[in-house]
Formats: C-alpha cells, structure tokens, sequence
C-alpha cells in the first residue's frame, strides 16, 4: 500500500455506505433457504416427485416459499405441513382470498437462528441451477430490474380483485397476495413464464422483490394486491404486463446559482413532448409518474404558445422576453423566455422523404404499440402531398424493408404495406437503422427533407453493443442531411434515455405516443414543427446582472445544460426548432435585497458588484439556418417586471406542476390547488383542447398525491 | 409461529471460521447463518469497492448469498474462510459483468451514456461519483486487484485470491495507479 492508494482507500471509505439492513436479513435469509433446499436436495427428500405436476400445488409452495422468505428476518424455511394445507386452502377459495387482505394479515413470528428445518422441497433440480451458476434465471432478471428505474406499482386493488379469474393455473403466484409491496412489474413478468417459474421460483420470487424490502423495516407489513394495469388505449380489455425495463433519462434538479459565482447560464433548446405524455399516461392509470420521469421543459412545451411570430425576412424565430412576480414565491420574480419559430406555408415547404422505421418484435404486440402505430400513420399520411415519398423498412430479427420508396399519392399501396405489418421475433435497431438509412440514401435529392422516423417501445435489445458507434452513426448521418426522429409507443418497456439520445444526436424529436389523439397532435396538428427544421443547433445563454439578480435557478432543461463555452462554439449540438415550433425556458430569479434570498452574502469576499445597469440580464440566442455550419446570434437585454399575459401565466402553471410532480422544495407550500386555478385562468383560446386536458391532469395527479 | 429450537449465538462466536465453514459444509445451517453473519458486512464493503456502487454492491451480495451454500463444497478446509469468501465474491463478480454484457440491453448502456453525458457537464458531481467513475475505468483485473488491496490484502495474499502471481498483483496495482493519476489529471485540466 502505497500513499497513492492511501489516498484513494481513504476516500473510498468515506464513500463506503453502511449495508442497508433490511437487504441485509433479506440476503441472509434468502442464503439460508437456499442452504436448507440444498441439504433437502442432497437428502433426497422430496415430498414430490421431481416431475410432478405442474401447476397449482407447485405454484402455491413456490409462492409460500417466497413468501416466507420475504418475511425477512426469517432464517429458516418453511415447514409446517399443517401450515401449508391451510394456506393452500385460503389461496384456492375466494373467501380464503378475501381472508388474507388487509388488514389482516397473518403475523408470522420467525425468530432469528432458527434452526432451518428441511424446508418443503420444491421440484426440478434447484440445487444444480445454484450449484452451477451464480445468476439464476431469477437473479439476472432482477439484476436488469435493478438498472433500471421502476415503474411505481399500481395499487388497484379492486381491479385486481373484480376482474381477474380468481386462481388461474399457470400462474398461480400472481392472484394471492402478496406479502410485500412488490414490484408490479416483477410479477406480472414472473406471470407468463410459468416454465422460468417453476426452474428457478425460489430465486426469482425472493430476489424480485428484495429492493422493495429497502428501508421497509416492518417487513410484515402492508399487503398489497399487485396486478399489471391495463393500458390506457386497450379496445378489447387485453392487461398488458407492464414490463419492468423502463429506463428514464433525467438529471438533478437544477440547483439555485448565485449570480456572483455563477451569472451565466447555458443551454440548449427543447423541443421534445415525450415527458408530457409519459406524465399522462402515468396518471391516466393511477398512478403518480416516477420523479425521474417529469421534463419539466417538456411539460411547458408541450402545449402551442400565442407568442409573437417573427415578421418575413426576419430571423427564423422571435424571442419575447417577459418577466413577472413568481406565482409561488411574491419576492421572486419569473423571467420568461419565449422563442416562436415562423411558420412557413404548407404549399411552399420543399418536398419530404420519409422513411418509416417499425420496429415489430414481439414486445411491439400490444394494443397500445403496433396497432395505435398502424392507426397513427394512416392519420398521418393524410398529411402527405403527392411529391413527399414513403418507404417502411421494419426490423424485428433481421431488418426487411416492407414498402419500396413510393409516392405519397399512392394510398392504397402504403396503406397495405402498413397494414401487413405484424409484430413476432426479437429485436435488431441497429440493423434496422442501417438499412433504413441506406433507403433514405436513395430518396435524396437536393432541397428535400430527408428524414427516418423510427417507431419502437423502447427495444434495441440486439445487436447495438456500442451506444458510443450508434451515437457517431447517426451524427454522421446528420451531418450528411439525414434526420432522425423516435416516436415511442407503450409502456412497460419504453427507454425514454434511448429515444432522448437517439433524436437529440438525429435532430429530431423524441414524442410519446400513447393515445390516437396524441397521435393527432404530433402526426397531425404539429407535422410540419416535427419534420421541417427552420433553425438547428439553438443554444440559449443567459447573463445575469449581479447587481440586480441575486440568485436565479432555470425551471428544467436539466438534461440540455451546456457548458458556458459551447455557446459559441459551432461543433456542438444542440437542439432543432421545427416550423412553426414555440420553445418556452423559464428562469426563477431572486432580486438583490429580496427577503426570499436563500444564500447569505459572503463576509470576507469583497462586495465588489456595482450597480451599472437596470437590466436584470442579457439574453443571446445562437442558432444556424438549415443546412448551415455557422450560426447566427441574437441578443437582448433582459429587463424589469411586467404582467405577465395568458401565455405566461399558463407556462409559469406549468412549471409549477412539473416541480410538484418532480420535486416541490422551491414552492413554499404553492400546490395543486394554486396551480390548477392558475392555469384554469390561462387556458387561453385552446383550440385543441390540450390546456383543458392539463387542468385534469392537475387534478388527477391531486387526488393520486393526496 | 415458532420453528424449532433456539440456537444461541454466544456458543458460535468462539468458534473459528474455519470450524464454522467446515461444519456448514457438512450440513449445519446454524453454522452457516452464524459463518454468514459474521462476514456480511466485510462482504458488502468489498463488494461496494468491486463495483463502486451501493446499489451494485447490494446486488452482488445477494447473488453470493443465493450461492453460497452450493460453493459451500468447494470449502475444502485448506484454506482461511476469508481468503476462500473473497475468491467467491471475485468469482461472483466476474459472473455478473459478464451475464450483463450478453444480457444486458445495449439500451441499458444507452440509456447510461445519456446519463453520463448529463452528468459529466454537471458541475456538482461528487467526491463519490468521481471514484466510481475512476474505478470503471479501470479494467476488470485491475479493478479486482485494486479491490482487494484497498481492503488491506497484501500482494501475496490477492495473489492467491486470484490465482496469479504476487509479481502480476504488483504489476497490476502500478498500473492502476497510473490509470488512477491519469484520469485525475485530465480532471484536474478540466
């Protein structure tokens, strides 16, 4: 050992964490079960056969098994024959069911070094699958679950109860309830796989839910019925298993700068919408999104905004600046930045080819994913002209490309090839994007807009080893004309992080798509925003003037912040603004002297700020025309207070939602009732209706939140 | 209700791991619980300086813990339990990083990418960030090796854990120091 090492050794230790406790006696526990199966195993002891039936018998041992060991601190098996029978008997009738739901749970007493006794032997051949290999199927499963962040169990209790058989034989371990608050996603996909199930149950009952046990520290707790939700676009009813790989690109909330340390602020622009309506369909099924899940800037530009639009001949967006007293703070003030792109007329908009990517594999079949897919693009191509041109390239093992490029006027023909499409096998993107890129190649000509719109759930779960190589790939794509825009259907699988960086390095946009009427919005109503940029590469940086801000703090754009170099440097990449497009920043800033100042002014460092202008800061805006390398700047001053109009007003609501949903610390108690009658004031002229589907969604996320 | 009779705990903690480990071998559960007890939280700080990470360092121990009691057979009583646990937790290791580079989604790494990519312009990354990103740098080998030295192994005593030589454990650690000084350098340039 070396001082080097000593330095690092130091610092890890430091960094060393306590072992949580409940994971603690989970994994000791869950040591000692397999320890007793595996004496069991040894013995030969099995009370039946090693082939025996499949089904319930099994599925409730498994489940008893599982549910003794996520009682915790339980260090022995389970024994008890009597025991056993009487459980099996609650599970099997309905009125044993209702027996074991809250709050009555059944409090079984284990005592810490009990004496394993041999614990019921469950059939096939555990002690191999252990002996063997370290990860069981159960435990690879879970170590995926564990990357990734979760989706919050539903907890509809009554939906499960009501409308689900009441013990289906092939899988018997999702119906009872269960002991612990589990994953919703754990289960559903233990559900299906009765044959993974009954290999390895013991591992993946027990692991599966062992990161819910963290920090539960009355581990006999609250039961809870877990049951996948049924999508919210579903015409037949079908439940869809809510997949547990969802995987949200987000970063920490902005932290408050002070403006001495730090005045300026850079980043860049958001277009995207996918984080609204992941927000949606969370809540439309119950449940509060996943703080990770809320963009906040996605939130604010998802709706139009009625800023002014730039005058012909101008730059190819107007900024308006505004700022006005905080809706939840009296002493700070909201400085609103608006950016209207122009619109250009749909006659004179140069020609588009598209290329149609579909992802099919099997994940894809879902009511709310290839079909609502299938619906989308036929509203879309109502959009078409006669001189855009389609192609559909699909990938779903090996990539195929379904429909040659073929002039927009030909209905019929794209219309078949969409409708043959139909989803099986597992999943190839990147051999998918390759050809579908390479049939873009052959549709360009000059002054067209080439474009791939990729459609998936989320899997490029074959063959994209190397997130960095894809990344380049589409770069260079980029940079020879060729956009990349993602739209995501479903839920249980989506990789939101994946769509972000795919169509952030594609300059596209990255939407939801979760119901046919936000297909409309994206495909329809906001077509031209999505496919013809005005404008590329527009970076935002804010100078704020110390002698009038104190502190300010930038409402999201977490994941677009940028160093306070890359502004003006033309090399790196920032997002898109489409025709017709509005982006919308807000900025909280507390002015010098205000009692709502979070930071104490410093005592030894000089107070060396003179006051040298009213301006509260200076706005510049970088952007490049299309097809450009070098960009274009705009600046203005910010300056002092004004009232803030309908739009504002709606925004700031916005913002304000976002933060409830993501992380409420700088709203001084402000909540949904303040910000709903907020944005029920500015609902504006709304002709798509989208602000009264916020209002409801404010009071949806209300009531869940209460 | 209530399983079996109590074993005290006071009984086990004179006896030796060793004892301890060979008992369990042969089927004493009690032995076993008492055996894991007692080096849990050695093994979840080693395998916190494995990955780096609390959560990875959790999962780890559970997958060890899962099985254990099957490489229990493997004990063969010649050598310390501690020494025998740490080429386990080693091997367990190895196992995992590579199930997840067949299994894992390449969108996983996409999807950390991005976040990597946000958290590197993050001016508020932490002590702790920095030395998990540190150690992924590092390649496996060099990362175990530093892992077991940083738990105050000496160079012979990783060597046999891994089953190299004493040169090769020395060898590594120079590398990983200069690795280690690199990356602090171009963080220090930054």
């Amino acid at each position: 050992m070396t001082d080097d090492l000593n330095d690092l050794k130091a610092m890890m230790d430091d960094a060393m964490p306590r072992p949580d406790a409940a994971r603690r006696a989970e994994n000791l526990a869950l040591a000692q079960k397999n320890f007793a199966d595996l004496q069991g195993s040894r013995d030969g002891l099995r009370p039946t056969a090693v082939t025996g039936p499949k089904g319930l018998w099994t599925g409730v041992k498994t489940m008893l098994n599982a549910t003794m060991s996520k009682m915790g601190t339980t260090k022995g098996g389970l024994t008890t024959t009597t025991a056993l029978v009487a459980c099996g008997f609650l599970f099997l009738t309905p009125q044993g069911q209702d027996l074991l739901r809250p709050p009555s749970a059944p409090q079984i007493t284990m005592t810490e070094f009990d004496v394993p006794a041999r614990a019921p032997q469950l059939e096939t051949a555990m002690a191999d699958e252990i002996g063997s290999e370290f990860a069981t199927q159960g435990a690879t499963t879970r170590t995926e679950t564990a990357q990734t962040p979760l989706v919050p169990p539903t907890s509809d209790d009554q939906f499960a109860d009501r409308s689900v058989p009441a013990v289906s034989e092939r899988a018997p371990t999702l119906r009872p309830v269960q002991p612990l608050e589990m994953e919703s996603d754990a289960i559903a996909q233990m559900a299906p796989q009765a044959e993974l199930m009954e290999e390895s149950a013991p591992e993946m009952a027990a692991p599966s839910v062992s990161k819910a046990t963290e920090g539960a520290s009355n581990l006999t707790a609250q039961r809870r019925i877990v049951v996948a939700p049924s999508p919210t676009l579903t015409d037949d009813g079908v439940i869809a298993p809510i997949g547990n790989t969802e995987n949200f690109a987000n970063a920490a909330v902005n932290p408050l700068k002070i403006t001495v340390e730090e005045p300026v602020s850079t980043f860049s622009i958001d277009v995207d919408t996918a984080a609204y309506a992941v927000v949606r369909s969370s809540l439309s099924r119950g449940q509060l999104p996943l703080a990770q899940a809320v963009r906040i800037e996605e939130l604010i530009n998802y709706f139009p905004y009625d800023y002014a639009a730039p005058d012909a001949g101008e730059a190819p967006f107007r900024p308006t600046v505004s700022t006005f007293q905080t809706p939840w703070n009296a002493d700070t003030q909201l400085v609103h930045i608006a950016l209207q792109g122009q619109m250009p007329e749909v006659a004179a908009r140069p020609p588009l080819n598209l290329v149609f990517l579909i992802d099919t594999s099997g994940s894809m079949d879902d009511p709310a994913k290839l079909p609502l897919l299938k619906q989308s693009f036929r509203l879309m191509l109502d959009q078409l002209r006669p001189q855009d041109q389609v192609a559909i390239v699909e990938y779903a093992g090996s990539a195929g490309q379904v429909l040659a490029p073929t002039s927009a006027s030909e209905r019929t023909t794209i219309l078949q090839a969409i409708g043959s499409l139909g989803a099986g096998g597992s999943t190839n993107g990147q051999g998918g994007l390759e050809q579908a890129y390479s049939v873009a190649e052959t549709m360009r000509e000059s002054g067209e807009v080439n474009r791939v719109i990729l459609a998936t759930d989320g899997d490029f779960n074959v063959g994209l080893s190397d997130p960095s190589s894809l990344k380049d790939f589409i770069t260079n794509k980029r940079e020879s004309g060729t956009y990349l825009s993602v739209l995501g259907f479903g839920r249980g699988n989506l990789d939101d992080a994946t769509m972000q960086a795919l169509a952030q390095n594609g300059n596209g946009t990255a939407a939801y798509i979760d119901t046919l009427s936000e297909a409309q919005k994206v495909l329809v109503d906001q077509l031209s925003g999505a496919l013809f940029p005005i404008a590329g590469d527009v970076k935002v940086q804010v100078e704020f003037n110390p002698a009038q801000v104190a502190e300010y703090r930038l409402i999201g754009y977490e994941t677009r912040s940028l160093n306070r170099e890359d502004f003006n440097n033309d090399a790196v990449d920032a997002g898109e603004l489409g025709a017709g497009h509005a982006v919308t920043a807000i900025y909280e800033v507390t002015p010098v002297g205000s009692p709502a100042q979070l930071s104490d002014p410093l005592r030894y460092a000089p107070n060396s700020v003179v006051q040298t202008s009213d301006e509260l800061g200076f706005l510049k805006l970088r952007y490049k025309n299309p097809g450009e390398d070098v960009s274009q700047l705009i600046e203005t001053p910010i300056v002092g207070s004004s009232i803030p109009g309908t739009e504002a007003n709606f925004a700031a609501a916005i913002a304000g939602f976002g933060q409830l949903l993501r992380d409420d610390r700088f709203l001084n108690g402000w909540g949904y009732d303040e910000a709903i009658a907020l944005a029920n004031a500015n609902r504006g002229e709304d002709d798509f209706g989208y602000r009264t589907e916020a209002v409801q969604l404010m009071r949806l996320a209300q009531s869940l939140s209460r | 209700m209530t399983i079996g009779p109590r074993q005290t705990t006071v009984m086990r903690m004179m006896t030796s791991d060793e004892d301890l480990a060979t008992a369990a071998a042969a089927g004493d559960g009690a032995a076993f619980a008492s055996l894991l007890d007692r080096h849990y939280d050695r093994l979840f700080a080693f395998c916190f300086r494995l990955t780096g990470a609390r959560s990875e360092a959790e999962d780890l121990t559970q997958d060890i813990c899962a099985a254990l009691p099957a490489k229990l057979s493997s004990y063969q009583g010649r050598a310390k339990v501690t020494t025998w646990l740490y080429r386990v937790a080693v091997n367990a290791a190895h196992d995992r990083r590579r199930k997840r580079a067949t299994y894992a989604k390449a969108t996983t790494g996409w999807g950390d990418w991005e976040v990597n990519r946000t958290a590197a312009i993050d001016d508020t990354t932490e002590k702790l960030d920095w030395l998990t990103a540190a150690m992924n740098q590092l390649s496996d080998d060099l990362r175990d090796t530093l892992a077991l030295v940083l738990d105050d192994m000496t160079h012979a005593q990783a060597a046999d854990i891994l089953g190299v030589s004493e040169g090769t454990v020395s060898w590594r650690i120079s590398e990983a120091k200069k690795a280690l000084r690199t990356i602090k350098e171009q963080e220090d340039m930054v």
